[in-house]
């Protein structure tokens, strides 16, 4: 059994807060200048030239890539043979707070829902997803989730005969619906199956990969394939103003779900896609 | 082919607006005024009762934009913008009040549109999550309303070469494919 002091859960936390603000990942980028490659249209390269030198001024500036920092997503992998000598909800909290205010980042949490007077002011709490893992280590990634494009999010509770189509059809029509609000261009995490909340939290999960690589499964990396084609045929383009990259990649968890059940969740990422991990 | 960007400044004027088509790339120099979901709400509830704006409306641009902390040594921290259509109920009467112009992101409602028809008005799109590129472009900064909004306070900036894209111009044109003139 080894300790795991919650003084080092809260430093590291404080640590990936400003990392991921003001780092975008580096396969992020390549896959923006990829997508730059690969338009003709002025807008659209205008747009992700911007984007671009964007990510290399917050690198070296040390300033937030987005001025929406997001709510802090924190997903934590325990050890069953770790044990965390205190509270790690509070640790994580107080991470978030000291990585908040020291990096000049955004604090962007309302405490009522409905009134929205109140902003708790440093951006606690955290949404936590725990997962208990073989080994003694305590694994951490934070992953802030911009508002705009998580609220072009969605769950289906789709019957069974819609099927593949079904699933394709409802996707890329929430893309067009959604047009240049959540930022494209896109990384799409879909949950496939579970239940209600299982495949909301596989396609928030799904944003963590790489950007494109495939699911190991054949079948559901054709999936992800026919997806971000279909995205793409739509010309949504970079901001919605038009082109050939809408999404950059198109990641699907799958897991067995009810025999009356087809449960279908997508999670919109903006191009601001900012996660980053430490094995403690 | 290259494309060529026109120099905007505000104050706008009708000509300066008349000028501007669906498309167009400017780079704007001058006062704008932050301001988005809570500044607006508040702003409206002024007008509703017939008090004074804390900000002059004639010609004048509202960013949507609630900007990161200030880190020290700088006019603003990261100030990308915020998505439009949250904003789309208070858009038509600011235009009517003589407000010349507003930055977001996205697409919005057909009253907005409109609104810059009627109005000798435009809106302009600025890429979003581009925060830290857009702060470099702000001379300077300062709350002028609603401090006790943080982030979403009003504030008055000085911008030099601030990249947007006309998205809605005057003459009923729209950026946005599917959009069908006016």
């Amino acid at each position: 059994m080894r300790d795991i002091e919650p003084a080092v859960i809260t430093q590291t936390v404080a640590r990936l807060c400003q990392t991921a603000n003001y780092e975008l990942p580096h396969d992020v980028r390549q896959a923006l200048e990829r997508a730059r490659h690969g338009e003709t249209a002025a807008v659209a390269c205008d747009v992700l030239d911007q984007l671009l030198q964007n990510a290399d001024i917050a690198r070296e500036q040390r300033i937030a890539l987005c001025q929406d920092c997001g709510v802090a997503v924190l997903f934590a992998e325990i050890g069953s043979d770790a044990h965390i000598n205190g509270d790690l909800y509070q640790a994580i909290d107080e991470g978030v707070r000291i990585g908040y205010a020291e990096g000049f980042l955004r604090k962007s949490m309302v405490r009522d829902p409905l009134l929205r007077d109140t902003n708790t002011g440093d951006n606690t709490p955290a949404v936590v997803h725990i997962k208990l893992v073989a080994g003694d280590g305590l694994k951490l990634t934070l992953a802030p989730k911009g508002g705009g494009s998580e609220n072009m999010s969605a769950v289906w509770m789709m019957v069974p005969a819609e099927g593949r189509q079904g699933v394709v059809s409802r996707i890329v029509e929430r893309v067009c619906q959604a047009g240049g609000k959540p930022c494209p261009p896109l990384i799409l995490g879909v949950g496939l199956g579970g239940t209600m909340e299982k495949a909301a939290l596989m396609a928030k999960e799904a944003l963590l990969r790489n950007v494109g690589r495939p699911s190991d499964i054949p079948e559901v990396a054709e999936l992800e394939a026919e997806l971000l084609e279909a995205v793409n045929a739509t010309g949504v383009g970079p901001m919605g103003l038009g082109g050939a990259t809408t999404a950059l990649a198109v990641h699907v968890e799958r897991h067995p779900c009810h025999i009356a059940s087809l449960p279908l969740a997508l999670n919109v990422q903006c191009h601001a896609a900012r996660h980053v991990s430490v094995a403690l | 082919m290259p494309r060529t960007e026109k120099t905007l400044r505000t104050p706008l004027t009708t000509e300066s607006v008349t000028q501007l088509d669906a498309g167009d790339h400017v780079l704007i120099s001058g006062p704008m005024y932050t301001g988005r979901d809570a500044a607006h709400a508040r702003l409206m509830g002024v007008l509703e009762c017939g008090e004074e704006p804390p900000i002059p409306m004639d010609g004048h641009v509202i960013y949507y934009c609630g900007p990161a902390p200030t880190p020290p040594g700088r006019a603003i921290g990261s100030a990308g913008p915020t998505t439009s259509y949250r904003m789309d109920a208070f858009a038509p009467e600011l235009y009517a009040l003589g407000i010349k112009g507003t930055i977001g992101k996205g697409d919005r409602g057909l009253e907005v549109r409109q609104a810059c028809k009627d109005h000798c008005a435009v809106y302009l799109v600025a890429v979003g999550g581009a925060g830290a590129l857009l702060a470099q472009c702000v001379r300077s900064a300062e709350i002028v309303a609603y401090e006790d909004l943080g982030p979403e306070a009003v504030r008055l900036l000085e911008v030099a070469q601030f990249p947007a894209i006309v998205a809605y111009d005057c003459h009923g044109e729209s950026v946005f494919a599917g959009d069908k003139p006016l």
